[in-house]
């Protein structure tokens, strides 16, 4: 019999692992979010640590650069362009949003009713207008409002008639607020869609057999369940009212003297930055402006969360 | 928790350095200082050769280029000519406040000159000897590149303003060409009653053409003397503007049209509009854009504001300019110098430029010259004459561009609702003021 050496391992006193050895921090999952962590940096928090810094400071033309502490925030919050944009972006929100997403909703119980013939095709062409780049939407629907030689115009003369001009001082909100719906109502409406397919189907057949109809499943069934869906796309339409600026710059062009260059906070803090080379105080305003729309984005997000609310 | 803030803390600050560090270094500049430079240092300059970056978006510097690179064959032109505009602006302040890719020389319009000059981002070119070409430029675009003693660039090309009208329109309804303003407004009345769909001219709010109808009518609402500015829309003379325009507005007897848009070319093909009030550098515009118009229209001088007074304006025109951190000070001197005032002018004449310089306007080659387009008409004696009769002493704010790109959101409120043209000269007078102030000048 030969003695079998002692595995060396078994050299090592029992007990717990020396502290040390115990304590090394592991690098490996660095290693999988490193990738991200550098791409976030760089392209999401740089920017903004950027802007930041950029917002204390006050480039003139005459007198150079200087730092100035909060004043561009003072400044921003005292400038009355700044609030009638704010103002008018969320005019917008309140009346734009409910329509879009209320459209986009009875669409999506439309196809998921069953009771629709070519449900495929009315769901590809009510989402297709999202695939169409903005600025180029907007071009489009420009040359349609156009009274002179566009389609309004040609409806003028065909008819005899006098159509109000879409592109007016009165009426330019209202005619992006169409423009949007129509390139946005179809994305609502396929995040809708989505979630009512996911809706087990027991409960419509439960229902079927407490003897609900469809406008009662609507109600007690497919709202409450899409409910999350719900808030996000309102949380989008949110953000997305208060950073329009592909819309009004490009119809600009058309009605120069209806949208002015602090049309939109975006599109303020835009003109500040490239015509006026306020580049520090358009940081501030940006600022500001991210800080409202992520308030408001919150505030929303708790009360729809919120069961039963 | 405490040790990943600081350390994500830590990390953004690292960035944001990072970040100014791209902005703050940059290549030093050898400047020119007040010393002259001689022709020999020039001469000397082109033999050793060099290559010269030029951004201008003027399309007859091609030519120009190429010509000059033949005749200097160590000399490499590098002309990068796809910016315009804003875009050309911002591109030109971005590269000198990051003091990294300023290009040797740049093509800068007469209103914006001014704005550069004032902090420092162009070399004063008279120590180059620019300050003895005075008499070669008519007076309008040499005011407008010359400050006290200084010279920011050399005039490349003007833009006198003319009146283009529609003969056709005029003839078929039997309404005399206007001369006086006065006039105008009546051809308006006259042309809109018998035909509907037709308008005098398109306006629908547009800075160059107020500044220069300003300019025409003696009214001078900017003043500048270095960093104190004053802007003042308030005298006679604008009023007599303001007063002749409204009507046209109110009456609408203009068509709320921007210019460069669809509609406008459209307009202008058409016969919708009668006339259109602008520089002398847009005949090439209608052959390309108004190509089925070709005939009908006209060139005169621009209405005059009393019945005889030949008084004109400016409306556009560049120059082209040294920044100051631009390198290949002398070769870059030489290649402006050859485009505005040496062989280069009589090239970019021969591809449809409109010169600056006196001896070309005053040609008889130049003079005489029939525009097939206007049927035949010799329509560059209209424009010499015109360039010849520049009201002198107007200047443009040290902002103008800022200030032009706000003036439909203040002078344009009159032409879409019940606010008057005075009143939004007011409104664009105290937001100059306000962005004055807060880029540092002393503005009253």
């Amino acid at each position: 019999m030969t003695t079998l050496e002692p595995p060396v391992a078994a050299d090592r006193p029992p007990g717990p692992r020396p502290p040390a050895k115990r304590n090394r921090r592991s690098w490996k999952g660095w290693g999988f979010i490193g990738p991200f962590v550098a791409v976030f940096a760089l392209v999401f928090l740089a920017p903004i640590a950027y802007s930041i810094y950029l917002s204390l400071f006050r480039d003139q033309l005459i007198g150079g650069n200087q730092f100035v502490g909060l004043d561009n925030y003072t400044q921003a919050i005292e400038d009355d362009r700044f609030w009638d944009s704010l103002i008018r972006v969320s005019l917008f929100l309140v009346v734009q949003v409910p329509i879009m997403l209320g459209i986009a909703l009875l669409i999506a119980l439309a196809l998921d009713s069953g009771r629709l013939y070519g449900k495929d095709f009315f769901r590809i062409t009510i989402f297709l207008p999202y695939a169409v780049p903005a600025v180029v939407a907007t071009l489009m629907w420009g040359f349609m409002y156009g009274t002179r030689y566009g389609l309004v115009g040609d409806i003028n003369e065909a008819f005899g008639v006098t159509l109000p001009d879409p592109l007016s001082t009165d009426l330019v909100l209202a005619s992006i607020g169409n423009i949007v719906t129509w390139e946005f109502v179809g994305y609502n409406m396929l995040i809708f869609y989505s979630a009512l397919r996911v809706i087990p189907h027991s409960l419509y057949e439960a229902a079927e057999i407490d003897g609900a109809g469809q406008f009662r499943v609507i109600t007690a069934i497919k709202l409450p369940a899409i409910r999350g869906a719900l808030v996000i796309a309102t949380i989008f339409s949110i953000i997305g009212s208060f950073q329009l600026f592909n819309e009004p710059n490009i119809l600009r062009q058309l009605a120069r003297n209806a949208i002015t260059t602090d049309y939109t906070p975006n599109f303020y803090t835009y003109s500040l930055s490239f015509n006026g080379q306020q580049q520090n105080y358009s940081a501030a305003v940006a600022i500001i402006m991210g800080l409202i729309t992520m308030v408001i984005a919150y505030i929303v997000q708790l009360r729809g969360m919120r069961k039963g609310a | 928790m405490r040790r990943t803030t600081s350390r994500l803390m830590r990390g953004i600050a690292v960035l944001s350095v990072l970040a100014l560090g791209a902005t703050a270094c940059g290549g030093s500049d050898d400047s020119a200082g007040g010393e002259p430079v001689s022709g020999d240092d020039i001469t000397a300059a082109l033999e050793k050769g060099g290559t010269v970056t030029v951004w201008a978006w003027e399309p007859t510097l091609k030519t120009v280029a190429a010509d000059f690179e033949k005749k200097y064959p160590k000399v490499k032109i590098n002309l990068v000519a796809e910016r315009s505009g804003d875009k050309h602006y911002t591109a030109l302040t971005n590269a000198i406040s990051a003091e990294k890719g300023v290009p040797d020389v740049a093509q800068v319009e007469y209103f914006a000159l001014s704005q550069y000059a004032l902090t420092k981002g162009l070399s004063d070119l008279a120590p180059f000897g620019a300050d003895k070409l005075k008499d070669k430029y008519t007076p309008g675009p040499w005011n407008a590149v010359n400050e006290g003693d200084a010279v920011y660039g050399l005039p490349m090309d003007s833009g006198p303003m003319a009146m283009f009208y529609n003969k056709a329109v005029f003839d078929k309804h039997k309404v005399a060409v206007p001369t006086t303003w006065d006039e105008y407004v009546d051809a308006a009345r006259k042309l809109h009653k018998a035909d509907p769909k037709v308008f005098i001219a398109a306006d629908a709010g547009d800075a160059g053409f107020t500044t220069s109808a300003l300019w025409q009518a003696g009214s001078r609402p900017y003043k500048v003397d270095g960093t104190n500015v004053k802007v003042d829309f308030s005298d006679a003379k604008a009023k007599k503007y303001t007063d002749t325009w409204q009507p046209l507005i109110d009456e609408k007897l203009v068509a709320p049209i921007a210019g460069w848009t669809d509609d406008w070319y459209k307009g202008l093909g058409d016969g919708t509009l009668a006339t259109l009030v602008t520089g002398a550098w847009m005949p090439a515009n209608f052959v390309t854009g108004v190509p089925q118009a070709s005939g009908d229209w006209r060139a005169a001088p621009m209405p005059a504001w009393t019945k005889g007074d030949k008084a004109s304006a400016e409306n556009g025109g560049s120059s082209l300019a040294l920044p100051t951190l631009g390198k290949n000070k002398e070769l870059a001197y030489a290649f402006a110098e050859y485009a505005n005032s040496g062989d280069g002018v009589q090239t970019r004449i021969d591809e449809g430029a409109f010169p600056a310089t006196k001896a070309e306007l005053e040609s008889p080659e130049f003079q005489s010259k029939e525009f097939e387009y206007f049927g035949g008409q010799k329509a560059n004696e209209i424009f010499a004459e015109s360039a010849a009769n520049v009201a002198d002493d107007w200047s443009y704010l040290p902002f103008q561009q800022y200030a032009n790109s706000i003036f439909n959101d203040t002078v344009g409120k009159a032409y879409v609702s019940d606010t008057k043209l005075s009143e939004g000269l007011k409104t664009w007078q105290d937001a100059s003021i306000k962005y004055g102030k807060e880029q540092g000048f002393t503005v009253e």
